[in-house]
């Protein structure tokens, strides 16, 4: 491996992980809401929260490139803020975020779909408002859950492709992810390089299925 | 303590659960088959529901008010719960149960300090464990000390003894009567169990289908049912349609099937009745000749013998089905035998008729 090869897969786990963080406590909310609540328009954002599953990632990453672009939202934030978005290590960010989140909230939603609503209850009639009845009852009986969610949306981050490419384009040093710089290997005939990071993606996406797997079969039998 | 449930309307699944009660008692139960609306109310007084329309007012806070769009949140009514399946967090240690809802104002020498509650209910062994290590009684009275360490000003209990066998029951009914008597906190106890009701109770409200059909003292209530789905209820073991031939000095002569009996004459006016009798009200006598001052004598064939427990179910044909429970000594003292006569004697006093 060269350095190079260590900083991409560096730069990819770091990456992968942040968005994991970042996109948990709108999953934990999303996924909530959709379990416990019968609201109006429930079944719209549910449709929503699913479409980046099943749309081709690059149109979703379409989508967040005329969103984040120059004429969108981004170029308020660039003129307002000077923040950069597209073409940035935000862009990754960004990218493997939108594209991980349907598999955090689904995990999650499930998870909370199978704790007892009356242990809810009853934690409120104990004097528990709703936001103590959530961190000390909700979340941690939907522990493994969250935890197995966590741990797919890490792995579809860590192989994100598409949308990463539209928004933020190959830059080594600067937006390359393992999936674009095996893609830019393969495309410059480098297949030594391309294969040494296919078997470090191989051996982590193993490594974070395996565990989400574990996280999510021991929920099922407890 | 005064609970006022007034204009409740809740649709439920097959019926509309519409309340209008007062309860002022220490200890109320609820009494109704399964899938009467019981829980539902319960739920609605804690505010885990919301009603179509509600008023509910405990002593002199409201709780809920529809018409004013006014609800108190459940964590702040200062109610106590314990739900048929208790709902213990499976997650976290009898001792982390008991101090979830702990106040702080709960300190040491007051009626709801963790020491008088876990000396009352006799947990202490079990603070220490998980609770799946706990058995069904065990669990129980946890739960019951996890309300009770909130100091609620009302405690709900949803049907406490159902999911516990008989010796367990037998543990249970005391800490319950404990806490009656210890923390002098009313209690809504929705029960389907006549020996619960009877024993822990003062006063009682009997809902079917979601309909108050009775509210009274626990004892009148048992022993003049308002109709006889209430009397089919609560465990009268004859109801006979008669009709009413004739009033004379406070007496109603009615005739039930082949048979004429007396009872006391009913407030109602109708004439078509059913007829209640009590199984343990029914003497049975061998010998016909004795001068008694009852006046309901019945030359009875015995149908059947059914022994349950400590007692015996006599099935008769006095000219109407009667139904009589005697002690196994007794039954085996007057060497009952299927097929034969025997006299049956009710008091008048012991017969009550409710209208048809």
């Amino acid at each position: 491996m060269t350095a190079v090869e260590w900083q991409i897969v560096g730069f990819t786990i770091c990456v992968a992980a942040l968005s994991t963080v970042v996109i948990l406590p709108v999953g934990l909310a999303l996924a909530w809401a959709l379990a416990r609540g019968n609201w109006r328009g429930k079944s719209v954002v549910e449709t929503f929260v699913t479409l980046p599953l099943v749309l081709p990632p690059v149109a979703t990453g379409l989508i967040l490139l005329k969103t984040f672009g120059k004429h969108g939202l981004g170029g308020f934030l660039q003129d307002k803020f000077h923040f950069q978005v597209i073409f940035t290590w935000r862009a990754v960010l960004l990218a493997l975020s939108v594209m991980s989140l349907p598999l955090l909230v689904r995990s999650a939603r499930s998870a909370f779909e199978e704790v007892n609503p009356r242990l809810e209850q009853i934690a409120r009639t104990l004097g528990a408002g709703g936001w103590r009845v959530f961190f000390t009852i909700s979340v941690p009986l939907a522990a493994r859950g969250i935890v197995g969610g966590m741990l797919l949306a890490f792995a579809r981050a860590l192989g994100e492709f598409g949308a990463t490419i539209m928004v933020a384009g190959y830059m080594p040093g600067k937006t390359a992810t393992i999936s674009l710089a095996i893609f830019e290997n393969v495309q410059l005939g480098q297949d030594a390089h391309a294969c040494r990071l296919l078997g470090v993606s191989v051996v982590l996406a193993f490594i974070a299925v395996w565990s989400s797997e574990f996280f999510l079969r021991r929920r099922k039998t407890s | 303590m005064s609970l006022l449930l007034k204009n409740i309307s809740l649709p439920l699944a097959h019926f509309t659960l519409e309340v209008n009660v007062e309860m002022n008692r220490r200890v109320t139960a609820i009494f109704g088959p399964s899938g009467a609306g019981k829980t539902s109310l319960l739920d609605l007084i804690a505010g885990l529901r919301t009603a179509r329309s509600a008023f509910i007012q405990l002593d002199d806070d409201v709780l809920a008010d529809t018409a004013k769009n006014f609800s108190v949140a459940t964590h702040r009514r200062g109610i106590g719960y314990v739900p048929q399946d208790l709902a213990l967090f499976p997650h976290l240690s009898v001792r982390q149960n008991l101090f979830y809802g702990c106040k702080s104002s709960a300190a040491s020498g007051t009626p709801f300090s963790f020491e008088h509650i876990v000396k009352v209910l006799e947990i202490m062994p079990l603070v220490s464990r998980g609770v799946t290590e706990l058995s069904g009684g065990e669990k129980q009275r946890v739960a019951l000390a996890r309300a009770l360490l909130a100091s609620p000003r009302l405690l709900l209990l949803d049907e406490p003894l159902a999911s516990l066998d008989t010796p367990l029951k037998e543990q249970i009914i005391p800490c319950l009567a404990r806490i009656r008597d210890e923390f002098q906190i009313p209690m809504l106890c929705v029960t389907h169990d006549r020996f619960v009701a009877l024993t822990l109770a003062e006063e009682i409200i009997v809902l079917m289908r979601g309909k108050v059909l009775q509210t009274g003292p626990v004892s009148e209530v048992f022993a003049r049912p308002a109709n006889a789905e209430v009397a089919r209820f609560v465990g009268v073991e004859t109801i006979q349609p008669g009709r009413i031939t004739s009033v004379a000095d406070g007496l109603a002569t009615v005739q039930v099937g082949d048979a004429m009996l007396v009872a006391l004459a009913p407030t109602a006016e109708s004439r078509d009745v059913f007829v209640c009798i009590r199984g343990e009200e029914v003497i049975l006598q061998r010998d016909t000749a004795a001068a008694t001052s009852v006046r309901n004598r019945f030359a009875a064939r015995i149908l059947s013998l059914r022994p349950e427990g400590p007692l015996v179910r006599v099935e008769l044909d006095a000219g109407f089905p009667l139904f009589a429970l005697v002690t196994r000594p007794a039954g085996a003292e007057l060497a009952l035998r299927e097929g034969e006569t025997i006299s049956a004697l009710v008091k008048a006093s012991a017969i009550h008729l409710v209208p048809r």
